[in-house]
């Protein structure tokens, strides 16, 4: 499938601030299910730093700019082939070990919540493959915490979200990435866009999902706010530890506060 | 018991070797000339400001560590078997860092359990996969020694962060030598005072490969708040490097630059102060004002160089250390020289039931403790204190170690009447860069109470000068 | 040279400058208050002397009624007001201990030990404490400092940043004290020529340190204008604005030569100093005294912030 995907972040200051800078992970992974044909990453005025490749296989980049400004806006605009590789991330050049995500962090830290829906799904599968639970556990996700938009904020934690008993795409993937490590398995955040319109109509198109590292397998996307797993649809564009840490954008602004932000992501498929 | 401290100075069989001109020094001091020359010393440090501000505890933030006049002598043979241990340690440790960042051979071959390292706090995903210059991770090692006896040297702990101190060895022999200048033409003390300059030598060797011209040095301090500024300021004085805030960087496109007054100028290699969770708010704390947002994508891209490397905490980790002889002989071949003090892993059932079992006759520390600060000396501890410490154990066992409280060896030292025996351990800096260098010396710490083991100066302890007798 | 260690220079003589002027005001309103049958009784020239500070309203907040003794403790030891001789000496003292490699060891002696016997003066009981011995001990110590760093610290640019800091502080200050006594403290126009009118004028002259050189240089007789001559437009006294217009414009070019690089800050400097030599008292009282006073100290100000965005941001290219 050939996705058209047109991302732009306006950040806009009520004052005109110093300037600001970004350490950008907007430019898709290359592994087996995405090839990307066309790719464009700009902030208007902005120094654009040289494209590195990190040791998890992300594609990153710095923008600064440095003089005085009232609104910056990040535009990506590109068109990538995806295909349906079951969820398996194959073909991923990437250096961190597994067991390297198996930590946690405050936002992915369980609680009694997170701990008794690990236990309750994974009980009576003692034996069951890694592959196996790993599912269980993304389908627990699914069904404790319903999709309800506005329920939860940026901030919000694994165990916030839990008690909240709702919460978007971020708290799925924070609550399932919990309890993958009280099974023992590695887990991490991804995040990335989602072509979710069947007729092509735009929509928000921002996403994100975890990934666990199966023994045999590697790792292996799992989406628990549409209980599937990443095929055609997803695009991937890097991974953390939790949504601060695997970001798209992650910046400050220079003498000044945001003032407000508009996001918008429009993917669609192009015609064949 | 106190017959069982090997003395540095005398031994059953009388005045060792290193001390033989030190002898008739000490014993034909009058009490009030040496009254006069201590108030001399602290005069000096005064002057050249050095103090230090204990971590918590209020009161006086210029509080001077006290000095103790009575040197700590090495004879040259000594030396060279601790100088080939130190430099053997120090290039084990920056391997080690160069293999866990890269394929991570030592686990696949069995030898370090992975979830010790890729579990651990320390281990950085930000730089898996980096190579820093010539693969330095770790470039100024800091291996905290005692000794048991006339060849018993036993490793306490390796610093391959920030090790600090090392402006008290240059400035406690400085402060020697205008006080007692014929010790000095009687002994042939080996120098120290180069070590400056091998200091900018190794870290002009680690500029990255974009830098083209003689490398611009900075040292990054989290500011004069810190309880270390005074350590930071001289070392800048000493090489001719600016002394840099976070505030005084930034990052425009690939590089890292410098506010000064006639406009940006490009930093090569900086030498950091700060741990590395401040290094970078859009890498690590988002709150940290300390650093400078966007130096890791710098870092990572070849543009600037840190020092010490971020994420080379995970080899100076105290549940890491047991493995530090592993590492010797899985990346050098070679047998270890220095030895570790054995330790249990509290983290370790069985471990940790003997532990529990034997609290009374072990130094109990934290895993990622340092100043001596949370640790239980077991032979020194009261009944109460030592119940308190059994119920936070139980809590986190895995955040302790265990080890046998060591026979430090003495030193004497000036007290209120005369000199007596005092324990002594030696912190020396070891600089890896292009070469490995030891400068014949280091930092002797006291523990001026009489019969104690702890020599942190968070814990009333004090500074010697230490001394290498050069070969004759 | 890093920019924060220009800056650090630059304030610290800015803050050192600031709690001699402090002081002097202090001293001016004392002398003010021995006289008896003013207008509005003692309190408005107190209020005046807060007023021209800014920091009236700080004091009202904190003590309410203008007591003497009150406004002799904000204005010298009160941490709370950032303009009280303790808090500039502070400031001054922390600026120097994070630059101390950038002083010689005299320059750093004068200034701490200077915070130290503020400390010991903050230590005595206050009654013990007249107003000309906090003020003389202030003057005195300004001096020491300014003495130490002129025969002691190389002419680098350090050395030029700190000049830069006193002149640019000092032109704001005497300006200041100039506009207070002409627009402030009279009651009303009535009294120009009065005899309150001229122990005014006196006491400014005094707490300038400037009584006895202005009666050599104009031959005694007050007037306004004449005044107002000696303090603007006067390059032998060397607290005039002409006198630290020339100051920074001499720091300034000293820096370019260093530098090899001329900036805004210099051409800013230059065109004040062309006004400045080419100004007639009349003409400053054409335009007002006041409105003049206003101009130039908006006009330093501006001179201030082109200093700081030339070389102490470090981004000026």
């Amino acid at each position: 499938m050939i996705l058209n995907v047109l991302h732009k972040t306006r950040y806009e200051f009520a004052t005109p601030v110093g300037g600001i800078i970004q350490s950008l992970r907007l430019i898709p992974a290359r592994c087996e299910g995405q090839t990307v044909i066309d790719w464009r990453v700009e902030v208007a005025g902005a120094v654009m730093g040289e494209v590195f490749r990190d040791g998890a296989g992300d594609y990153i980049q710095t923008a600064s700019l440095r003089t005085r400004t009232s609104n910056i806006e990040v535009i990506v605009n590109g068109t990538i082939e995806t295909r349906d590789c079951a969820g398996v991330l194959r073909g991923h050049r990437e250096r961190v070990p597994p067991r390297a995500y198996m930590r946690n962090t405050p936002r992915t830290a369980p609680n009694r919540a997170i701990r008794e829906l690990a236990e309750q799904a994974l009980a009576g599968m003692e034996a069951a493959s890694a592959l196996e639970q790993a599912h269980a556990l993304a389908s627990a996700v699914h069904g404790a915490l319903p999709y309800l938009p506005g329920a939860t904020h940026a901030h919000t934690t694994a165990a916030e979200a839990m008690n909240e008993g709702a919460g978007v795409c971020q708290d799925h993937t924070h609550v399932l990435i919990a309890c993958a490590h009280l099974a023992d398995l590695p887990a991490r955040y991804v995040s990335g866009y989602l072509n979710a319109s069947e007729d092509g109509t735009p929509h928000e198109a921002s996403h994100a999902w975890a990934e666990i590292f199966v023994d045999g397998l590697g790792w292996v996307g799992f989406d628990a706010s549409n209980e599937s797993c990443p095929n055609e649809h997803y695009i991937r564009l890097g991974s953390g530890l939790d949504a601060q840490d695997a970001a798209p954008i992650r910046g400050l602004v220079l003498g000044g506060t945001e003032e407000s932000l508009d996001v918008t992501v429009v993917i669609e498929a192009q015609q064949q | 018991m106190a017959e069982s401290f090997f003395n540095e100075m005398y031994d059953p069989n009388g005045l060792r070797a290193p001390y033989r001109r030190l002898e008739g020094w000490y014993q034909d001091m009058p009490n009030e000339f040496r009254a006069l020359k201590q108030a001399e010393a602290e005069d000096l440090f005064r002057r050249y400001g050095i103090t230090f501000a204990v971590y918590g505890e209020g009161g006086d933030p210029d509080r001077l560590i006290p000095f103790d006049m009575f040197p700590r002598v090495f004879a040259a043979d000594e030396w060279r078997r601790l100088e080939r241990g130190i430099k053997q340690r120090a290039r084990a440790l920056n391997a080690f860092l160069s293999d866990v960042y890269d394929r991570g051979e030592i686990i696949r071959a069995g030898r370090i359990p992975a979830d010790l390292v890729y579990r651990n706090e320390a281990f950085e995903i930000a730089v898996a996969g980096f190579r820093p210059p010539l693969g330095v991770f770790s470039h100024i090692v800091g291996i905290d020694l005692v000794r048991t006896g006339p060849d018993q040297f036993y490793v306490l702990e390796d610093n391959c962060r920030t090790p600090s101190g090392v402006s008290y060895m240059l400035e406690n022999r400085e402060v020697m030598m205008r006080m007692f200048p014929h010790l000095f033409q009687a002994n042939r003390v080996a120098p120290v005072d180069n070590y400056a300059r091998l200091l900018k030598r190794t870290l002009a060797s680690v500029a990255p490969a974009k830098c083209d011209r003689d490398p611009n040095i900075v040292i990054l301090t989290p500011g004069h708040f810190n309880s270390a500024y005074y350590e930071h300021s001289f070392l800048a004085d000493l090489m001719g490097v600016e002394l840099v805030e976070g505030q005084d960087l930034f990052v425009d496109g690939d590089f890292c630059w410098m506010r000064t007054t006639q406009g940006p100028r490009k930093v090569d290699v900086i030498y950091r102060r700060i741990d590395d969770a401040f290094l970078d708010p859009l890498c690590f704390r988002p709150d940290s004002s300390l650093g400078v947002p966007g130096l890791m994508n710098v870092y990572r891209s070849g543009g600037v160089t840190i020092c010490s490397a971020p994420g080379a905490g995970v080899a100076d980790d105290k549940a890491i250390y047991t493995y530090v002889p592993e590492m010797v002989r899985f990346y050098l071949g070679e047998a270890p020289i220095l030895e570790n003090v054995p330790t249990w892993q509290c983290a370790r059932a069985d471990e940790l039931k003997y532990v529990q079992e034997h609290l009374s006759e072990l130094v109990v520390k934290e895993v990622h403790g340092s100043g001596g600060y949370g640790m239980l000396v077991g032979p020194r501890a009261d009944k109460a204190t030592i119940e308190a410490f059994a119920a936070k154990l139980a809590e986190n066992p895995s955040n302790y170690i265990a080890q046998p409280t060591l026979a430090l060896s003495t030193c004497p030292t000036f007290v209120e009447d005369g000199i007596a025996p005092r324990h002594v351990d030696l912190r020396p800096y070891c600089l890896v860069g292009r070469d490995v260098e030891l400068v014949p010396g280091g930092l002797t710490r006291v523990a001026l109470t009489e019969g104690s083991l702890v020599v942190n100066s968070s814990q009333g302890g004090g500074v010697k000068d230490t001394w290498v007798i050069a070969e004759e | 040279m890093l920019s924060r260690t220009a800056a650090n220079l630059f304030w610290m003589a800015r803050y050192l400058e600031r709690s001699e002027t402090t002081a002097r005001l202090l001293d001016l309103g004392f002398r003010n208050a021995l006289m008896p049958n003013t207008g509005g009784g003692y309190r408005n020239e107190w209020s005046a002397i807060l007023q021209s500070k800014g920091t009236l309203q700080n004091f009202t907040e904190k003590y309410g009624e203008l007591k003497q003794r009150n406004v002799e403790s904000f204005l010298f030891f009160d941490q709370d007001n950032p303009s009280s001789v303790a808090s500039c000496i502070t400031a001054a003292r922390e600026n120097a201990r994070i630059v101390r490699t950038a002083l010689t060891t005299q320059v750093w002696d004068a200034i701490n030990t200077s915070f130290q016997e503020l400390k010991a003066l903050m230590r005595r009981e206050r009654s013990s404490l007249e107003v000309p011995e906090l003020t003389d001990w202030t003057l005195r110590t300004a001096a020491l400092i300014r003495g130490a760093i002129e025969t002691t610290q190389l002419r680098n640019d350090g050395y030029r940043f700190m000049n830069l800091g006193y002149a640019v502080e000092r032109a704001d200050n005497t300006a200041r004290l100039l506009d207070v006594k002409y627009y402030v403290l009279l009651p009303s126009v009535a009294y120009v020529g009065s005899g309150l009118d001229n122990y005014q004028w006196t006491t400014l002259l005094r707490a300038l340190s400037a009584h006895r050189a202005y009666n050599w240089a104009y031959g005694g007789e007050l007037s306004a204008a004449q005044i107002a001559h000696f303090l603007i437009l006067n390059p032998k006294f060397p607290r005039s604005l002409l006198s630290c217009c020339l100051e920074v414009n001499e720091h300034l070019d000293h820096l370019a030569r260093i530098y090899d690089r001329t900036t805004t800050a210099q051409e800013a400097a230059r065109r004040l100093l062309a006004e400045l030599v080419e100004a007639q008292i009349e003409d400053v009282f054409d335009e007002g005294l006041h409105e003049f006073l206003t101009r130039m100290i908006s006009q330093n100000a501006g001179l201030g912030q082109c200093i700081h965005d030339q070389y102490l941001t470090g981004e000026a290219r």
